[in-house]
Parts: structure tokens; sequence; C-alpha cells
């Protein structure tokens, strides 16, 4: 387990600021929800979390250590990430795809080791995909190979993960086993999610971004409100308890004909 | 955590618990095998190639002639052959020989790296234009003088490296170009420096030096001497011992560029290193054979039917079956039509255009 943090974290790209000071914290073995409309900088986000682009200003940190003094294979044996829809060029099977994992740990020429292979088959058989380990990954469902990548992200053994929209195309159920399976894990998440209403009963934490701007951050209940919801989705929304588990709830019932933002609009001065 | 009610419903992957890793063991004791039967098969291919042609050579008098010549004629065999079969199997069949398995390893192994740095299943040295930049460059050096007094070999990589780094920047840097775009860009790149070959070859060649030219840009291995095949065989080995240090690399970019570098791979070295690195290979075996197409589809398409897609043993076995095919390739086309000598990259084209279509309907289903 491992705890993230960020301080005034900014990112902009031809002079659009599409990420403005963000701070957020995702602790030890909590699932954070980063939510938001489509554009307000979510995978941007994610992407500087993970290293895989430079912030302009500010910092991530992985327990006490600063991103720039992590090395990428460093990094990498604690830190893993699940894309959105990844594809792949040639006839690679769910088991080779899951070895992929225990590249941050293997020198150049290291044959995978019967400790390598004992990780990939737990890996396998968390995510339920011992079945197909054998199986092109040209053949798999979207839900199977969504599972194959978290099997995959397992055997990096990571004390974090940084999910991207990981419930995108899955059926329900596979969406509820997926943050299952998720919450269950003794790992700190930080996941991408559309859905309120999972967000809502899966997170423990939920950072909302509107603009590349943190909205609101706090405890679900806390978050999402109809009138803090309302101004950054431009939905008009009831929230309230599910009767038989008490679990926040929220239903839709309009988009709002305009959208009326407290939030700053998209800055061009960078 | 606060939504612990609803762990308990996390599915348990009850009954499929135990799996034996038989199918592993028995994968690995195969790729064993496999190399075991590809290295004794490179062996023969050897001798058994520099017997083909018109002289009656057992194959003893071969292994023995090449002993005595590399300083170990103590434990020759057989005794000498006359001096005139000396110098056939020594000085012309021989060295011929190891050119061929030398460019066949160093476009095999283009063909693979490329497969991979591209993300996409047609691509070739041949049909991406790398080969073909690197025609250009060895024609601009040799008849244009361009450069001064460096060598055909140099002339040939800088053209390989312009037209490859050419390729990437009109596939647009980091994004993953579809297969048919690659393609497409390919035959751009591949079309544009022919054309200034033979711009080139109009201007400055006499009638005999652009039939010579015609001729070498079709891919032969009638060149072959001892002088060139030597450095050849050098830099085509370095090179190709060098991109085994990427293969983890290779197989981390299956998922793309970011997926890779979320591994632990730098990317960025990672690229450039085989870009380099691919582009001597390449250029080594063009500027030795011109540009003989195809083998760099045909070969790893093979081996990873038979060994799956990890490049830690697609890499070297690629190379040992690419060597192996074009040894083979240019026997025949030495002595099928004797006394014409076929081009060997026309015999490859002949085989490649099927595999090509066949891999096209594969990735298309």
């Amino acid at each position: 387990m491992g705890t993230i943090t960020t301080t005034q974290l900014s990112w902009s790209v031809k002079g659009h600021r599409l990420l403005d000071s963000i701070d957020m914290a995702a602790h030890d073995g909590k699932t954070v929800g980063l939510l938001g409309p489509n554009g307000s900088g979510k995978s941007t986000l994610l992407r500087l979390l993970a290293g895989l682009r430079r912030p302009d200003t500010g910092t991530v940190r992985y327990d006490d250590t600063s991103l720039d003094d992590l090395s990428r294979r460093v990094l990498a044996r604690r830190l893993a990430v699940v894309e959105q829809d990844v594809s792949a060029h040639h006839h690679v099977n769910v088991r080779q795809v899951v070895e992929l994992g225990r590249t941050p740990f293997r020198g150049r020429f290291d044959a995978l080791t019967e400790h390598d292979r004992r990780i990939v088959d737990a890996a396998l058989e968390r995510t339920d995909i011992t079945d197909k380990q054998h199986q092109s990954w040209h053949t798999l469902s979207g839900g199977e190979r969504q599972r194959t990548q978290l099997a995959r992200a397992l055997a990096q053994e990571p004390q974090e993960i940084l999910l991207d929209e990981p419930t995108n195309h899955l059926d329900i159920r596979h969406q509820l086993e997926l943050l299952d399976l998720l919450t269950s894990l003794d790992v700190t998440c930080v996941v991408a999610l559309h859905d309120l209403n999972l967000a809502a009963r899966y997170c423990d934490h939920i950072v909302i971004l509107d603009h590349g701007q943190v909205a609101a951050a706090g405890a679900p209940e806390a978050v999402l409100t109809p009138d803090l919801i309302k101004s950054v989705y431009a939905v008009d929304v009831l929230v309230d308890r599910e009767p038989t588990t008490g679990a926040l709830r929220i239903t839709y019932l309009a988009a709002t004909a305009t959208r009326t933002t407290t939030a700053k609009p998209l800055r061009l001065d960078a | 955590m606060t939504m612990s009610s609803h762990k308990a419903a996390a599915p348990t992957g009850t009954g499929i618990t135990g799996r034996e890793t038989v199918p592993v063991r028995r994968r690995r004791a195969s790729t064993v095998a496999l190399f075991f039967l590809a290295g004794t098969g490179l062996l023969v291919s050897v001798v058994a190639a520099s017997l083909l042609g018109s002289a009656d050579i057992r194959p003893l008098d071969v292994v023995s002639t090449i002993l005595r010549h590399v300083g170990l004629g103590g434990i020759a065999p057989t005794p000498p052959l006359p001096g005139l079969l000396d110098a056939l199997v020594w000085e012309s069949r021989f060295p011929r020989v190891l050119l061929a398995a030398a460019v066949g390893m160093a476009l095999a192994v283009s063909g693979a790296v490329l497969q991979a740095v591209t993300r996409n299943p047609l691509a070739d040295p041949y049909l991406l234009g790398v080969s073909s930049g690197a025609s250009t460059g060895a024609v601009a050096v040799l008849l244009l003088g361009i450069g001064g007094s460096i060598s055909l070999s140099t002339g040939a990589f800088a053209g390989g490296l312009v037209s490859f780094g050419l390729l990437l920047l009109l596939l647009g840097g980091g994004r993953v170009a579809s297969p048919s775009r690659v393609v497409l860009t390919g035959v751009l790149v591949s079309q544009f420096f022919a054309a200034v070959t033979s711009v080139i070859l109009m201007v400055s060649g006499d009638a005999n030096s652009t039939r010579g030219f015609t001729y070498w840009l079709l891919g032969t291995l009638g060149g072959a001497r001892w002088e060139g095949v030597t450095v050849t065989v050098v830099i085509i080995l370095i090179g190709v011992i060098a991109i085994q240090f990427f293969a983890p690399a290779l197989d981390a970019f299956t998922f793309g560029w970011d997926s890779a570098a979320a591994l632990g791979i730098n990317v960025t070295a990672a690229r450039i290193w085989l870009m380099v690195l691919t582009s001597v290979i390449t250029a080594a075996a063009v500027a030795a054979s011109g540009a003989i197409g195809f083998i760099g589809l045909l070969i790893p398409h093979a081996v990873r039917v038979l060994i799956g897609p990890t490049h830690r043993t697609l890499l070297p076995l690629s190379a040992i079956t690419g060597a192996i095919f074009l040894i083979w390739v240019d026997a025949f086309a030495r002595t099928a039509f004797s006394p014409h000598e076929l081009p060997a990259g026309v015999i490859t084209a002949l085989l490649g255009a099927p595999a090509f279509a066949l891999i096209l309907k594969r990735l298309e289903s």
C-alpha cells in the first residue's frame, strides 16, 4: 500500500490549461474516484500521476518520494496503470499479456522464474480468467480484456493502481465484479469513473474535476449533492438513499437547459 | 474502507484452482529443441549450399576446406582439394553462403523489430521503404560522389536512416497508425526513394553501370567477395545481438508506448536505439545485396506461429531461420536455371506476395 499526493499540479497544451493547480491525495489502500464530464481532465490527471506526462508545475509524490526521483523501472515496481481501450497488434494470448506485468522485475535476458510464474497464476486466478489463459487477446470480450489488463496490473504486485474508466464496455455484472475486486485489494486505487452511482457505492473518497480544476473533493455523501452535480454536469438529479441497502442513490431527472456553471471558464492564459 | 458490505460479493474462482503448468514446461522444452534444430539446420545449410553447383565436391571436402582456411587444418577430416576447387569453395561459394546467411538474418530481425515498433504485422524493411532509402543512399554515394570518401555502406546506412525517419514522421510520431496507413505510407516512402534512385541512375550512370545497378537493386548475392562479406557479417552480427537487448521493450510495446512506459521501459531511448540498429543492419544488408524483399515479413510470422510472439525467443530464432531461408533461396537462384542466375529478390517476392495476402486476410478476420 502507498499514498499518492499531488501539490499544485498544472499542465497545459498549446496555451490551453488542461489541469490547474490540482491538490489531491489517495491514501493507503483507499479507493479514490475521479469524476467529471468528458474533457474535464480525468485522463490527463491519471497520465501525470503515472509519470507519462511531465507537469508544467507542481509535484506528484509516492509516499515521500517525488516522481522526479523515481526511475521508470522503480516506479513500475509499485505502480500499475490500466489504460482505456488498449489494442494489441499481434496474437498474444492472455497469459503472455499478464506476464508483461513482470517486466519491471526481470533482467533483459532473464527467463520467467518459478516465483514470477506463481504470481502470474495468482493474478489470473484473482481476476477469474485462468480458464482463458491460452486464448488469444483478439478473441476476448470487452470484459475479459479488462480483466486481463487488471491481471497484468496485479502481476506487477503494485502498491498503487491507476485505472481510466475500467468499467467502459462492461455489462452491469462485470462492472460490479471489477469494482468489487478492486476495492477488495490491499492496493491504493485512483479510478476515473463516469457512473456516479458506482462511484458513490465503491469509492472511499471522490474528486470531481471540472475544466481542469477540482470542483469538489471528499466522501461520496459530502460531494455528490444535487447542487454540485448540476453545476458540473448540467444535470438535475435527485439524491436519496436506496431503501433496502441504504446506499447513496442518484437519479437523473433532466439535463438543464443552460449550464448554470459556478466553475471558471477555460483559461487561455498560461 | 467504507463500502465493505459489497466486498463479500467478490467473485471467487472456485473449481478452477490448481491448474498444472505442464503446457508451459512443454512449450519451453520444445523451444530449446527448436533452437537446437535451427542451429544444426544452419550449419548443415552452410555446408550443403557450398556444395551445390557445377563441380563435384563432397560434404567433408567443404568442411575440411573451411577448417583449413580458418587455421584448424589439423582436425580436417579429408586431404586438401586441388587449388582450383579449393578456390571455388573458399573464394566464391563459402563467402556467398555466409553473406546470404547474414543478409537473411538482418532482414528477418529487422522485420520482427519493425512489426513491433510500428505495431503492424505487415511491416517489412522492403515494404516500408527502408531498403529503398538505403539503395538511394548507396547509389548517391557511388554515382554522385556525395560525402567524398565515405563508403557505399555508410551511404546506404544514411539513406536507410533518412527513409526510416521520414516514415515515422509521416506516421505522426507517437500515435499508433492503422495497419493500412503504415503500409500505404511505406509504399509512398518506397516509391519516392525508388524515383530518386532512378533519377540518379539516369543522370549520372552510363548504360553499363545502369544495367549493373538495376540488377543489384533487384537483390542479388552474386557480388559476394571476402573483403566486403567480413565487414557485412560483423556489422550484422553486432546489430542483431544489440537488438536482443531490447527484447523486453519490444514485448512491452504490444499495447502501445504509454503502456510500455508504465511497465518501466524507457520508451524514447528504446525507440531511438531500435531505429538506429534496424537501419544499420538493413543498410548493411542492402549495401551488400541490394533490396531483397519480404524476408522480414515471411520469417517472423512463421516463427511466431511456431513459438509465439515473445521477442526473447522470437528474435534469435527469426535470425537463424532467416539465415537458413536466404541460403537456400540463393542456392536455388544460382543453380536452378544454370547457367542463368536469378536475382534472389525475385524469388523472395514470388514467395512473399502470397504470404502478404495471407497475413492481410488473417488481419481482417
